[in-house]
């Protein structure tokens, strides 16, 4: 699964880790995280990420 | 017709656009700014060489870009000179421009300390990109800095800098690096692991004078030392940019005053990210603007919103230590518990009542980061 990042802070989301204090469970897909989820390293929203090359 | 204006194109002002277009795709925009209107990462402008990352790939979008997508007039390198709040209207370099909303978000400025000498105006300081470039191309002349400051900024930039093998220095008036933020154990673990990437600490010192010399700046410390250095960078914090709204009589304290809808002390004009001062608070900090970014722009669209703070830890971008501390926003009475384990540290500092206040973790224990926060106050309920 594509892993995604942060424009703003760099921050990554890797969807086989979740954010499981965040109630994301680990194999959420990007599609599938909430529009309302903000960056928790920043606050930026999901239209801030782009997705990372592999 | 409705016609926004907003001064400031950084974080604030174009998150705010942005909030504000995902409302309303009609009303008119105007932004305005003294620099060239690029969308990039502020954050990242300390830790851009680590990322091996030349300025310009830290800009996300043109200003060209971005008044495409925000449907919106951009009008780059133009000052305000002055705002006439009774007939609602911008005098700037580019013409007059009336608005029927106005919103200040022209950020904040680095506090110069007093430095003497001849070369004291040759003294860096980066909070936008513009400095970031000049920064960039004076360390392509000579790496040998001198950081004033041992806090959040100054200690990103000496770990940022010490991969591209700069000989670096920091400076501060304080005994310990982010002393005003860590307790004491977690920041001499952070001045350890910055010291094994071999950067030198000047601390219960600051610089006296900056001179020019042969050799380079000649830079004298207050307890005689005498470093000779290519760059001296300042990072000893930010003073919100108060000018324009003090000249049009808008209230102002430590910061632009703003109520809980962004709003100054005039009607129609509003304030928002690192010049906004809400109650008591000046938070010049990514997630703070974000959150109240978003409650501004349903405000202006008709949708009344207070803004809200949860407890907000900052990231202290220093990847050979990781740090991340929430601090308390307000001066608050209490003690540090410091607890070190194979890990890191993880460190509560606790109010008079018990409660946990504010929080600091090192190494892997900022993993604990989300979890702690719950456990923490709202800073605005």
């Amino acid at each position: 699964m594509k892993r995604w990042r942060c424009l703003v802070c760099d921050f990554i989301y890797d969807p086989e880790l979740g954010l499981p204090d965040e109630g994301i469970s680990a194999g959420t897909a990007w599609e599938d995280v909430p529009d309302s989820w903000i960056c928790p390293d920043c606050g930026v929203g999901k239209s801030d990420f782009e997705w990372l090359e592999t | 017709m409705s016609k926004l204006v907003i001064i400031g194109t950084g974080l604030a002002g174009y998150t705010l656009a942005r909030e504000i277009r995902k409302r309303d795709s009609e009303s008119e925009l105007l932004l305005i700014t003294r620099d060239d209107g690029s969308s990039y990462s502020k954050p990242m402008l300390s830790n851009a060489l680590g990322k091996d990352k030349h300025p310009d790939a830290l800009v996300i979008s043109s200003a060209e870009q971005m008044a495409e997508t925000l449907a919106a007039e951009i009008w780059t390198r133009t000052r305000v000179n002055r705002i006439d709040t009774r007939h609602q209207a911008l005098h700037t370099e580019k013409g007059v421009a009336s608005y029927t909303k106005l919103v200040l978000a022209n950020g904040a400025n680095t506090i110069m300390a007093p430095i003497k000498g001849g070369a004291a105006n040759k003294i860096l300081s980066v909070n936008d990109l513009d400095d970031y470039r000049l920064f960039r191309a004076e360390l392509e002349k000579g790496k040998r800095v001198v950081i004033i400051g041992a806090g959040l900024i100054g200690c990103e930039f000496a770990n940022d800098l010490s991969t591209v093998g700069a000989d670096i220095s920091v400076v501060d008036l304080a005994s310990r690096p982010l002393g005003s933020l860590l307790p004491e154990k977690a920041s001499s673990l952070l001045q350890e692991k910055l010291s094994e990437l071999g950067i030198n600490w000047h601390l219960n010192n600051a610089v006296n004078s900056v001179e020019t010399s042969d050799e380079g700046l000649r830079v004298t410390l207050k307890d005689s030392t005498v470093i000779t250095a290519d760059i001296v960078l300042s990072a000893i914090g930010l003073r919100p940019n108060l000018e324009l709204a003090t000249e049009a009589g808008i209230e102002t304290d430590r910061g632009l005053k703003v109520d809980r809808f962004m709003q100054t002390s005039h009607e129609n004009i509003y304030g928002l990210g690192d010049c906004a001062q809400i109650e008591d608070l000046t938070l010049p900090f990514v997630m703070p603007l974000m959150n109240s970014a978003r409650a501004l722009a349903a405000t202006l669209c008709g949708e009344d919103t207070a803004v809200c703070y949860p407890a907000m830890p900052v990231v202290v971008k220093t990847p050979c230590y990781p740090v991340v501390v929430c601090p308390t926003p307000r001066p608050k009475e209490g003690h540090w518990e410091e607890e070190i384990t194979d890990e890191g540290v993880r460190a509560l500092f606790r109010d008079n009542d018990g409660n946990i206040a504010g929080f600091a973790l090192t190494g892997e224990l900022v993993r604990e980061k989300m979890a702690l926060s719950k456990q923490v106050d709202d800073w605005l309920a």
